[in-house]
């Protein structure tokens, strides 16, 4: 089996030569004449497309514009970020919280758009937390994130969080198979074949609210999950999930999990499953899991722990799950516009193999199988095989289509973007990436109607692309026009973390859809909010001291505050009474440990602050608001414990001095 | 006697005009946008016969950086009288179809007029005491320089240009003065005529 391995890397090394030796001298070589005008975007002119990029390891959610590559926000996801506040407010603190306590970092590395009718519609970005297992919800209409689910019986939340074409469900599949959190985990860990479990998860997703449900697990033998699609069209009901180390390796999954010729993809029929559920076959487990969700009025996160979930055997109930053989090491998992064909990316393998939805029926009503694996039958490779793309690259990856008939996948191996015909699997063209790319984007790419103009690829490697920033270099994006025959590189771009995945939809489906200016006063029932400066004031509750503050151009009221002691726990809340789009307060204090607030028109938020020594403090706001936003600074005086200092506060008029 | 009736096309006119003038008690009569660098969405002043309307809260808050007093709908004893006023106007241009006087018309007519004239004295004397009336302790000062609005058309205020334009009440009060001018005017050309004939 060794044999194999060393073969494996010669082939690598092999076929990296002779793609090395074809590519152009220069990377600039790579850029026609028109590219700078087809990416421009005038100042002042709008992008035709929003693209949501995840951010790997920052935790993050980019959003850039097409074909522009302006970066025009990052949105705290999975991280704390400072500078939004969020994670260090009071309010977002229960957004990161887990069954493992206040997690503030996650690895996000897919994201995902809701769709209706299998398009997308602009409503929210799902993403995944790779770490400790979770799916958040962006919230288009604010671009903050508004829900955070954790996942039970997980280790890695990789092949997540995909979804089907009504938004459904969201699903999320354990990239580590552990011991399920209901079983007891404190065992050998090379009694991995016994004891460790996959598990499925099935998150439903409110149609109006687009609250999420951990609605049911499915469990599956001991192998690791890697990515997945839902079907579409006539393959509705149905989700394919890519597996690897079928082998079921502990330990050098380099070598061990890289042994069998084909490992699997392994195709849900979900609508069944719906039915087991339905007539009772789901088990009940005990579980732990964090149910975390931003209230629009409160402007407040509330975490809720939950402690049980339906799960499914995928052993005992044969019609759930079928593997299709897949060579070698599937990665990728991708399912064309009309639904039919499905594109398992092996990335050891030297050619793609692509599936035909309506052959995997017919194996399946005729019992192709060629055996089981773990209790799930496993269809016979030829019966499921539409055919296979030859010679298409090295380290094949990803695939979104165009909506056109074209497939187009990237290599990690070889460094390029390769277009196919889907239906003949003829490779049409070939493009160099720079370099190393992992995930593509295709605004559409993986929904029904893909809008077909650009494609961007993500890399992970950026050598000699841009002025160099010590040891560690940036990751980039590059933009390709994909309207014409032959592939264009347009631009490329760097960005925050690591690309991963990527999702793009129509600028104006986007910003059309409701999009918030400010927070209404009016609708703000957060428990400490202030509507006026007059009702602006500090209580004494015990050791803790709330201040009721106000912010507006360009004071805050009170902005003289006595008779705090050592010892006490302030609570600044502060409301922004400005009605007005995009006029946000800051608000910082000196030595807070945590970190400042920023605070939307309109918004309630609240900063906690714990004085360590005697003395004043001045505080103020930390973004630029107005002409006198350097004058927008206050006081706070800290006396020791026990002295008669009496609380009051005020805002313009000095009141007597007290000592 | 006869010779002072009006005529048919001049009292569908008159119901007209009742119309318009109760009609524009409940569209803006007046606006006032604002255009800066920093909003280039605009802000405006909606002037209705009740009340202001608009972005007065932002515009409020920004005035406070040049003194300017606050704009509040209750310290202006216009918006409650206007709506009578107009009312008014609006029976009494009913009324003047079933009097079926010319002179009336005429007299009514001159009392419009005179009611534009006072409005739009009233109207500048109040752009004046905001343009002028700052407070001394204001964060921005600029020698000389005062934030009165145009009575109509355009202006250049600091870092905002100002432009006073009447709103579709406005245009309505507009037409309605124009339908009754034409009411007067045909009045004594067609009773010239009928008489010749
Ligand atoms: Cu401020």
């Amino acid at each position: 089996m060794k044999n194999k391995f060393v073969q494996a890397i010669l082939v690598i090394a092999f076929g990296s030569a002779l793609i090395t030796s074809c590519k152009p001298k220069s990377s600039g070589d790579a850029v026609s004449g028109d590219a700078a005008e087809k990416a421009y975007v005038a100042p002042g002119k709008y992008d035709e497309f929003y693209n949501f990029v995840s951010g790997g390891f920052s935790g993050q959610l980019s959003v850039y514009g097409l074909p522009s590559g302006r970066l025009f926000r990052v949105i705290p996801v999975f991280s704390v970020d400072p500078e939004k506040g969020w994670g260090y407010s009071e309010e977002t603190k229960p957004m990161l919280n887990t069954s493992h306590g206040f997690v503030p970092w996650d690895d996000l590395h897919h994201t995902e758009m809701s769709q209706t009718n299998g398009e997308v519609d602009g409503r929210w970005v799902f993403g995944n937390a790779n770490n400790t297992p979770r799916i958040a919800r962006i919230d288009l209409k604010t671009f903050k994130t508004a829900e955070i689910i954790e996942l039970p019986n997980s280790g890695g939340n990789h092949s997540s969080p995909f979804i089907t074409e009504n938004t459904e469900y969201v699903v999320a599949g354990t990239r580590f198979s552990v011991p399920a959190d209901y079983s007891n985990g404190d065992v050998p860990i090379n009694t991995y074949k016994e004891n460790y479990k996959g598990h499925i998860s099935f998150v439903s997703v409110d149609k109006t609210s687009g609250e999420m449900d951990l609605a049911f697990q499915i469990l599956t033998p001991g192998v690791n999950f890697d990515l997945s699609h839902a079907g579409k069209g006539k393959s509705h009901g149905w989700f394919f999930f890519s597996c690897y180390n079928t082998e079921q390796a502990n330990t050098l999954l380099e070598v061990n999990a890289s042994q069998r010729d084909k490992d699997f993809i392994m195709a849900v029929n979900w609508k069944k499953a719906e039915e087991y559920i339905k007539a009772g076959k789901g088990k009940k487990q005990k579980v732990k899991y964090a149910h975390n969700t931003w209230n629009e009025h409160t402007h407040t996160a509330k975490s809720e722990m939950k402690d049980e979930v339906l799960v499914l055997d995928a052993s005992e109930l044969k019609d759930i799950c079928y593997m299709i053989p897949c060579p070698k090491s599937p990665h990728g998992c991708d399912v064309d516009p009309t639904g039919e064909f499905i594109v398992g990316s092996g990335k050891l393998a030297a050619l793609i193999p692509v599936f035909s939805f309506d052959k995997l029926q017919s194996a399946i009503k005729n019992k192709t199988f060629e055996g089981d694996y773990g209790g799930i039958p496993v269809v016979k490779y030829e019966a499921a095989l539409h055919g296979e793309v030859q010679k298409p690259g090295l380290g094949p990856l990803h695939t979104e289509f165009d909506g056109k008939g074209n497939a187009y996948t990237t290599f990690f191996v070889s460094s390029e973007v390769v277009k196919w015909d889907i239906k003949t699997l003829k490779v049409l063209d070939r493009v160099p990436t720079y370099y190393s790319v992992g995930h593509l984007c295709i605004p559409g790419g993986d929904s029904k109607k893909p809008f077909g103009k650009y494609l961007i690829a993500y890399n992970k490697i950026t050598k000699d692309r841009y002025l160099p920033t010590g040891p560690e270099l940036a990751q980039s994006a590059q933009i390709f026009d994909i309207s014409g025959d032959k592939m264009k590189l347009i631009l490329d771009f760097p960005t925050i973390g690591e690309p991963h995945y990527a999702q793009a939809a129509p600028a104006d489906l986007i910003r059309n859809n409701g999009q918030l200016k400010f927070y209404k006063l009016d609708d703000n029932k957060h428990p400490f909010a202030t509507k006026g400066e007059k009702e602006a004031k500090v209580v004494r509750e015990g050791n803790k001291v709330h201040v009721y503050m106000t912010s507006i151009r360009s004071h805050f009221a009170p902005d003289n505050i006595e008779g705090v002691f050592l010892g006490d726990e302030v609570y600044f809340h502060v409301t922004n009474l400005e009605q007005d789009w995009d006029v946000p307060h800051g608000f910082a204090i000196k030595g807070a440990n945590n970190g400042e607030l920023l605070i939307m028109p309109g918004e309630t938020t609240t900063l906690k602050w714990i004085p360590d020594r005697v003395g004043t403090y001045p505080f103020y706001c930390t973004d630029f608001c107005s002409a006198l936003h350097q004058e927008m600074q206050g006081y706070i005086r800290v006396s020791p414990k026990g002295s008669n200092v009496p609380l009051q506060f005020s805002l313009g008029t000095n009141l007597p001095a007290t000592k | 006697m006869e010779t002072s009736k009006i005529s048919l096309v001049s009292k569908i006119f008159l119901f007209i005009i009742s119309c318009l003038f109760l009609g524009s008690l409940f569209v803006p009569m007046w606006q006032i946008d604002l255009d800066a660098p920093q909003y280039p969405e605009g802000l405006v002043l909606k002037l209705y016969a009740n009340k202001i309307g608009g972005d007065v809260e932002i515009i409020n808050g920004l005035n406070h950086y040049i003194g300017m007093a606050t704009l509040h709908t209750e310290n202006f004893i216009e918006f409650k009288i206007l709506p009578y006023i107009i009312g008014a106007f609006s029976l009494i241009s009913l009324g003047l179809i079933f009097l079926n006087n010319r002179k009336f018309v005429l007299a009514f007519f001159a009392t419009f007029v005179l009611f534009v004239i006072l409005a739009g004295v009233d109207f500048y004397r109040w752009n004046y005491e905001y343009g002028h009336n700052l407070d001394p302790n204001a964060a921005i000062k600029v020698p000389g320089m005062a934030y009165q609005p145009p009575l109509i058309g355009y202006k250049q205020l600091l870092n905002f240009g100002a432009y006073s334009v009447p709103d579709i009440g406005g245009w309505m009060l507009i037409i309605a003065g124009t339908l009754l001018f034409y009411i007067v005017f045909k009045g004594f050309n067609l009773f010239k005529r009928k008489q010749n004939i």
